[in-house]
């Protein structure tokens, strides 16, 4: 009874969230990470306009085929500016016929990406989004902070510590970091502002200063400090002032605040086992997680629209899963990788994975599973942190 | 203004004709890219400019007058001398934190040259093989470096005098990725600092 009581709800879910969609094939499932992606077709475009569509709409649930397998057809050219058209073949109708001037081919072409998504999805695109990640020439030793465009394009370093760094957090909506430096001997936190250039100590005291973790208002930061003797989850306000100790357990690690700034979700250990934990964000009784199924837990990050918490489960390899971030459900393993990052679509996550003994970042979409590698810059890349 | 007044609804005037009519070919609606030059962030538009980062100057920082860095003070300008105790290097199980019985030796080795030296004291870097997650292999490196500084107190050497500090997995010993390179990256280093010459 249950089962049919959950089945008619993830179909009911399933077609409220996707009205847009006639194939609903996959739904007998009933798992959100089994969906079957959009098929498009794509005419018109040869160049850098063409790669950036398809990158951008993989990672948005859409699969590029042929145009007789096609819902919906994209036809243009992006020979000098980027101008499109965008028909649903099966209600015979044009969506969108738009022209782009300004900036750069490759953001025009995101932008195209973007009103895709929005007439076909009704959700804002991810095309025109930066990431922040940790640079290092060989897979350990110094490194930099750099930012990017989500697919990796446009690299441009932000320190030059020439020292180990890690963990970059952006503050949300502002051109603004918190990353972790070893420039002073030490690891501590700095907050970067990108419009300035400026940038101070927001965390400095003896012994380990990293994990920085921006509130969704931006006026808080959680954070690993070890100042009392053991690595714990601390919050203070985003300049460093009023800093409170927030767990007591042995071995806590990388904080993420739920979108409502209630709660912080950790990486901890309890009963020798490693478990995903969840606190109030001033502090109160820890409550552990289910995630059965996908041993050794670090790394969660909350979802934008607060329905899911990305981890890394270590199983002999790294792997990528998503859980739903209100219980009742198991973690779900997407990919192998490292260090997953939600989009501001709640959809999509930005993550390491190895290449040889680098890591590079990908963008994979965790309802269809589809992922790409993002251009990569110089040496192994790795901690990325997409900008919402 | 009133350019705008006029054509914008001639312009969704003329892509209402066109959507219904389903013409194809001829895109009429020109979308500006917004801030040409300025990046977004998120949902929001931000008139930034990414300047590279001024090299980072302490003397200047406006956040050292207003956070506890005693602890740190009092190392800075020390003197490392990483050879002293370089025979010491103490290494762990995988995943572990725990203080070998057999590494017993090297933690009283370590404790008489600081009470034989009193001027002196010590920073203990906790490293990492690479099997493990960044953050989680950081707070790991802490650990170890702790548990270190914690059988150095029970030996007699006050915790005043050390500092600790973790790699994470980011400087191993060997740069190997077999268990002969993690078993030799999963360490603390002790490295002895003398006080500055004419101090």
């Amino acid at each position: 009874m249950k089962k049919i009581f959950t089945l008619i709800v993830t179909l009911a879910t399933f077609c409220l969230s996707h009205a847009n969609e006639t194939d609903l094939g996959d739904i007998t499932k009933g798992s959100p990470f089994a969906q079957k992606p959009v098929p498009v077709a794509l005419s018109g475009f040869t160049g850098e306009g063409a790669e950036v569509l398809k990158f951008d709409l993989t990672v948005q649930g859409f699969s590029f085929v042929a145009p007789d397998q096609a819902q919906y057809l994209i036809s243009g050219s992006d020979a000098g500016a980027v101008s499109g058209t965008l028909t649903d073949k099966f209600a015979k109708r044009q969506l969108l016929s738009r022209s782009y001037n300004g900036a750069s081919l490759r953001r025009q072409a995101h932008a195209f990406a973007d009103d895709i998504v929005q007439a076909v999805q009704n959700l804002k695109g991810i095309g025109q989004t930066k990431i922040s990640f940790k640079a290092q020439p060989n897979s350990a030793g110094a490194g930099e902070i750099y930012v990017a465009d989500f697919d990796g394009h446009g690299a441009q370093r932000i320190t030059t510590d020439g020292a180990i760094v890690a963990k970059p957090a952006w503050v949300p909506g502002r051109l603004a970091l918190y990353y972790t430096s070893y420039a002073r001997g030490n690891p501590d936190i700095f907050y970067h502002s990108l419009s300035s250039g400026q940038r101070r100590v927001v965390a400095g005291y003896s012994g380990l200063n990293t994990s920085a973790a921006v509130s969704p208002d931006g006026a808080k930061v959680a954070m690993v400090l070890s100042k009392t003797g053991s690595p714990n989850i601390w919050v203070c306000n985003a300049d460093g002032t009023g800093l409170k100790q927030i767990t007591h357990g042995d071995e806590d690690s990388s904080p993420t605040w739920s979108p409502d700034g209630s709660w912080i979700c950790f990486a901890t250990k309890h009963n020798e086992r490693r478990r995903l934990a969840k606190i109030p964000a001033g502090g109160g009784t820890v409550q552990y997680l289910n995630t059965a199924g996908a041993p050794n837990p670090t790394e969660p990050d909350w979802s934008p629209d607060g329905k899911w918490i990305a981890f890394t489960s270590q199983m002999g390899d790294f792997n990528i899963c998503v859980m739903p971030a209100a219980g009742g459900g198991t973690p779900t393993v997407l990919v192998s990788g490292q260090n997953p990052s939600w989009a501001p679509n709640s959809r999509t996550l930005v993550f390491n994975r190895s290449l040889g003994y680098r890591q590079i970042l990908s963008v994979l979409d965790v309802f269809t599973k589809q992922y790409k590698d993002c251009a990569r810059a110089t040496g192994s890349n790795s901690q990325p942190a997409w900008a919402k | 203004m009133k350019m705008n007044r006029i054509v914008f609804p001639l312009a969704l005037a003329l892509a209402a004709t066109l959507a219904t009519t389903g013409c194809k070919h001829t895109p009429v609606k020109v979308t500006p890219i917004p801030g040409a030059t300025n990046p977004n962030v998120g949902d929001r538009q931000a008139n930034d400019t990414m300047p590279p980062s001024p090299p980072f100057n302490p003397d200047t920082d406006p956040s050292k007058h207003n956070i506890d860095t005693t602890a740190l003070n009092e190392f800075e300008g020390m003197i490392k001398d990483p050879a002293a105790l370089a025979a010491n290097t103490i290494h762990f199980a995988f995943d572990s934190a725990a203080i070998k019985k057999s590494e017993k030796d090297n933690l009283v080795a370590v404790a008489s040259a600081l009470k034989s030296s009193l001027n002196d004291k010590l920073l203990i870097e906790g490293n990492c093989d690479e099997r493990g997650t960044d953050e989680y292999n950081r707070a790991l490196g802490e650990r170890r470096a702790l548990a270190a500084r914690e059988a150095l107190a029970k030996l007699g050497v006050s915790p005043d005098r050390i500092r600790t500090l973790s790699n994470g997995k980011d400087k191993p010993a060997d740069s190997g990725h077999d268990e002969s390179a993690w078993g030799k990256n999963r360490n603390d280093t002790f490295i002895l600092l003398h006080p500055k010459a004419g101090v």
